[in-house]
């Protein structure tokens, strides 16, 4: 598949198939790594996303390390005025929610924000520039540079997120409470008189429903994102396939996008901390 | 769209950069924003402090220039009436001195005018007496008429 589209789509259906696949490596069944031809196999690596992804935590990283590193509380300078401003607008959003104190939450929230925002923030890039240059002066036959867009990126923040609920739930009300949260909600069983005969079936029904409530946060944390940066990325390739007409559709679906973009991180960091939140609060 | 290794992938990076944030980005920034609201209201308190202080200040510089007024009003009254009384007595003196020098005068035209008239009449006399002799050299002896002549000298 990736040799034949090697030298460039040729119908609309090849072109959006094109920029929507990912640039892989990964083992095959004889012992040797291999390129793109990697579907279905779970041992592979998208090797943009991850790029793209390590790029822009990177940039967020040393932006905001030289910021804390010159830090001064006389005299800041308009770069650490400016990361300031998002650093007090993260405290003051953790702020509002959080109550409890945590060293980890707010940096957290932090890096989540400004890290899905920089990822996101690639969907301004226009669709045809970095994957065409990769393509003819890198001859690099596929490059998808909107990380979020790649379900696996939005899904191991989102599982990083759910091993940090479970760990807060058990932190805040131990081992014990924490699978009584799963077992005894929301019906109570009878644990005395003949009706403790029913007690095993209502903590199964619990634990299913418990499960799922818990399953479905890093689930919908991560599928909103990948849906809305994958859509907004689709229509950005859709407005590409339109010739002149794109210049004036780019440019509003671009100025909208900046919204979404914005939005979308904030979301996701919001309900991270929501989540966080919920699990340590004690009942 | 395959999950595979990325996803494992991006939470290790993700833990990663959180590990970071959380060690080398916060507490840096935290700590120089939370300082700076410490200096900023310390800054403020001063502020207000100092105006405080400078109310007062103002408050006790009124009363000190409202002392010094009315201080500088009484020493000006004080030598105003010592420089009359020094006037007066210069006056007093003088006239004493006047009258004094006057009197001293008067006294001493007194004496002169006593003194000349003496010498006028004695010179009269001796006038008379010349005048007499010369008359009477023609006619009378000297000798016999000379008491008549002395007691006429004194009376005269």
């Amino acid at each position: 598949m990736a040799t034949e589209n090697a030298h460039g789509p040729q119908t609309s259906g090849d072109y959006i198939q094109h920029h929507l696949q990912n640039l892989q490596v990964c083992k095959a069944d004889s012992g040797e790594w291999i390129w793109n031809q990697c579907a279905g196999n779970p041992m592979g690596i998208n090797v943009d996303s991850m790029f793209w992804s390590l790029l822009l935590g990177l940039v967020f990283v040393i932006m905001f390390g030289l910021a804390a590193k010159k830090a001064s509380p006389e005299r800041p300078s308009k770069f650490q005025a400016f990361i300031e401003i998002i650093v007090d607008f993260i405290d003051s959003s953790v702020r509002d929610t959080f109550h409890g104190k945590s060293i980890l939450i707010a940096p957290l929230a932090l890096t989540i924000f400004m890290w899905v925002f920089l990822m996101n923030l690639m969907d301004l890039v226009p669709v045809d520039w970095i994957p065409l240059f990769s393509e003819k002066i890198l001859h690099i036959p596929y490059m998808k540079v909107v990380p979020t867009t790649d379900v696996n990126i939005t899904f191991g923040m989102s599982i990083a997120v759910f091993f940090l609920i479970i760990f807060y739930s058990i932190k805040s009300k131990g081992v014990g409470g924490f699978i009584a949260e799963l077992t005894l909600h929301p019906i109570a069983p009878p644990l005395k008189g003949p009706g403790i005969i029913a007690a095993p079936i209502i903590i199964a029904f619990n634990f299913i429903l418990e499960s799922v409530a818990l399953l479905a946060k890093p689930l919908s944390l991560s599928l909103r994102l990948f849906g809305n940066m994958f859509a907004g990325e689709l229509i950005f390739i859709l407005i590409a396939l339109l010739g002149v007409w794109q210049l004036p559709l780019h440019f509003g679906w671009a100025v909208f996008h900046i919204l979404i973009v914005t939005l979308q991180a904030f979301i996701f960091m919001m309900l991270t901390v929501v989540y966080l939140t919920l699990a340590s609060e004690e009942h | 769209m395959d999950i595979n290794l990325t996803l494992i992938g991006q939470s290790i990076s993700m833990i990663l950069f959180v590990w970071f944030c959380m060690k080398f980005i916060w507490p840096p920034l935290m700590e120089a924003i939370e300082e700076r609201q410490a200096q900023i209201a310390d800054g403020l308190a001063a502020g207000e402090q100092g105006q405080q202080k400078l109310d007062k200040a103002n408050i006790d510089s009124q009363v000190i220039l409202d002392d010094a007024r009315k201080q500088a009003t009484g020493i000006l009254d004080q030598a105003n009436a010592r420089a009359n009384e020094i006037v007066s007595d210069g006056k007093q003196d003088g006239q004493q001195e006047t009258e004094r020098q006057l009197s001293l005068a008067k006294t001493d035209i007194e004496q002169e005018s006593n003194k000349a008239r003496d010498e006028l009449r004695e010179q009269v006399a001796q006038l008379a007496i010349v005048t007499a002799e010369k008359i009477l050299k023609r006619e009378i002896d000297m000798k016999a008429h000379e008491d008549i002549l002395s007691k006429l000298t004194k009376e005269l």
